[in-house]
């Protein structure tokens, strides 16, 4: 097969064919922003305490023990339908405050299990803009992942 | 060595082995955690273990990439590198910038997107250095003659600092921030570094085969080609769960299942020039990290890849201990060892030597890849028991965690040989060299070749 191919022609396969799929790829994520804007996210529903609670998730680097729609480190458990697993679609409120202490009461100490450090220097402010920001995760469209609520 | 500003490669290769000690060091703490969950944690916790741990590993390769550019491209455009001044300096800003990071870690300054951790002015250094780096090796590049291996490889580094630039944008969407995060993660290591490596070996096969540069060069665009026409949209195989439209399913499925193809393509290239080629080089060492890159690249990114990429599958196995399982083989074979047989193949001309220390390197070679073999095995192991538990049956993530304590233990045992091999490595190429050469090998290595 490639004997019959030269260098040249294999060249301008290469720079042709890489063109016409980054193209394409381009375009279907541009088409996929517009969707995960209008569709899938609730993007309108992005309040100030979202941004802050994501803030607070990226400033104490959740990600590099938890996972969030699967993407992490995979040390601690997945946290993409916490707010699900909490009941947070039946009782908003038991949740969220069940979330925050959870929080509050790290580190656990337990001997023998994984530990997640003390975050007590987070003001309840932040708290709960890290709880509202998770809730407004459980809201993503996902194609229905992941297949059980344990995450 | 036939050009004297090659030697600007020599800084890069040691400043890139003693980051690779280190990360693997980190890797190691890390991998304690897991069977001793107590250790350390009031010291040191794990996820900035991780991130020290996975950035160094990026910078290293970065820097390694940088000197073996620097290393080739005066062979390869028939001139001396333009500035051996500016290399040095960005040498020196890279690696200000790598250990800067490394130690606000330590103190729990970092921003919070995976591996994408450093913090503003540190990103803008390390931008800084790569725009200098590409300066530098472009200007050299147009000076001379323009080889398919240099255009490919300056193309691969000029698109890995442009998709690079996406690390400065993050959307308070999440899913938004998802999608254009993937343009550096996976167009990095699944696309665009995919030209670095293929150019790299396509240098290597030249030197240790002398078979023509005009077959290599055709493999080399056929190849890449390859890289680029499945990676783009397979990138598809990470728009699944995160918010973005269902057609990625099948063509994530379809593109990502095709990325095999080019790594097997690399394992045929590399094997097919070495019987096709008569000359009998005397760096074997370098001859077996080459081939071992192949081989260890296909299966730790092709197989273990498309063990998990179809959507249908990946449904069950998303972000469980086979995603950690396929990311350290896919790491090592193919970016790992290709800067290791870089390094291997350069040194004994940086150094002015016959190929040295090549028994204590081949040791190296087994150790750590056998380490990662069976680290890749027990994680794998683990993954699936994890998926059938978590996602089948429904059991908590923390309960079902307790019973892959076996397979933890395991992965930091293999840990420690990779580690060993490592140091063994370091010693080997940056020891005191004792010349090593088996009979009958052609007498080229302190020249040209």
């Amino acid at each position: 097969m490639i004997e019959g191919l030269s260098r040249n022609a294999a060249r301008n396969i290469f720079f042709g064919g890489s063109i016409f799929f980054f193209v394409l790829f381009v375009a279907l994520t541009l088409h996929s922003h517009y969707y995960i804007v209008t569709e899938s996210t609730d993007h309108d529903g992005l309040t100030e305490q979202v941004r802050m609670g994501k803030h607070v998730w990226e400033k104490e680097s959740c990600i590099n023990c938890h996972s969030l729609l699967g993407e992490g480190a995979y040390f601690a458990p997945e946290l993409g339908n916490v707010w699900l697993r909490y009941g947070g679609d039946e009782d908003p409120e038991a949740a969220r405050q069940g979330l925050k202490s959870w929080i509050r009461l790290q580190p656990l100490g337990v001997p023998g299990r994984r530990q997640m450090p003390s975050y007590k220097h987070l003001t309840e402010e932040e708290l709960d803009a890290l709880v509202e920001f998770l809730r407004w995760t459980s809201t993503i469209d996902t194609q229905g992942w992941p297949p059980t609520i344990s995450g | 060595m036939k050009y004297e500003t090659q030697k600007v490669a020599y800084p890069f290769f040691i400043a890139a082995l003693l980051l690779f000690a280190g990360q693997v060091s980190f890797g190691l703490l890390a991998g304690a955690v897991y069977v001793w969950p107590d250790f350390f944690a009031d010291f040191m916790p794990f996820h900035i273990m991780r991130m020290s741990h996975t950035n160094l590993l990026l910078v290293w390769l970065l820097i390694g990439f940088f000197g073996a550019t620097y290393y080739l491209l005066p062979e390869e455009a028939e001139t001396e590198i333009h500035s051996p001044m500016i290399a040095y300096i960005q040498l020196g800003i890279f690696v200000f910038a790598g250990a800067a990071a490394l130690i606000s870690y330590q103190f729990g300054i970092h921003e919070g997107r995976e591996f994408l951790e450093q913090p503003l002015w540190i990103k803008i250094l390390l931008t800084i250095s790569f725009l200098m780096f590409l300066y530098n090796g472009t200007r050299t590049l147009m000076a001379g003659r323009k080889t398919a291996i240099s255009i490919v490889l300056l193309l691969g580094l000029w698109l890995a600092a442009i998709f690079w630039l996406f690390a400065f944008y993050n959307p308070a969407n999440l899913s938004l921030d998802k999608m254009y995060w993937w343009y550096v993660v996976h167009i990095w290591v699944e696309g665009v570094w995919g030209l670095i490596m293929a150019s790299l070996l396509a240098y290597l096969l030249i030197k240790l085969t002398g078979v023509d540069r005009e077959i290599i060069e055709k493999w080399l665009y056929v190849i890449v080609g390859l890289v680029l026409f499945s990676g783009l949209l397979g990138t598809g195989h990470h728009y699944y769960w995160i918010g973005t439209p269902g057609y990625w399913q099948p063509i994530g499925s379809f593109f990502s299942a095709l990325e095999v193809v080019p790594l097997f393509a690399m394992v045929a290239f590399a094997f097919y020039m070495f019987w096709r080629g008569n000359r009998n080089h005397p760096n074997k060492s370098a001859i077996l990290w080459t081939l071992g890159c192949t081989v260890m690249a296909f299966f730790g990114a092709g197989v273990w890849g498309f063990m998990h990429t179809l959507s249908w599958v990946n449904y069950y196995s998303h972000g469980t201990q086979v995603t950690a399982a396929h990311g350290h083989l896919a790491f090592y074979g193919a970016y790992v060892m290709l800067n290791l047989a870089i390094i291997t193949f350069a040194m004994p001309q940086l150094r002015g030597k016959r190929p040295y220390n090549q028994i204590r390197n081949m040791w190296s070679f087994w150790l750590m890849t056998g380490g990662m073999a069976f680290m890749t095995f027990t994680l794998t192991f683990a993954g699936v028991i994890q998926t059938h538990l978590q996602r089948v049956m429904d059991i908590r993530y923390m309960v079902a965690q307790d019973d892959l304590t076996l397979f933890y233990a395991m992965r930091f045992g293999s840990g420690v040989i990779v580690v060993i091999g490592a140091l063994l490595f370091l010693w080997a190429t940056l020891g005191k060299p004792r010349e090593q050469v088996p009979t009958g090998a052609t007498h080229i290595a302190t020249d040209a070749a």
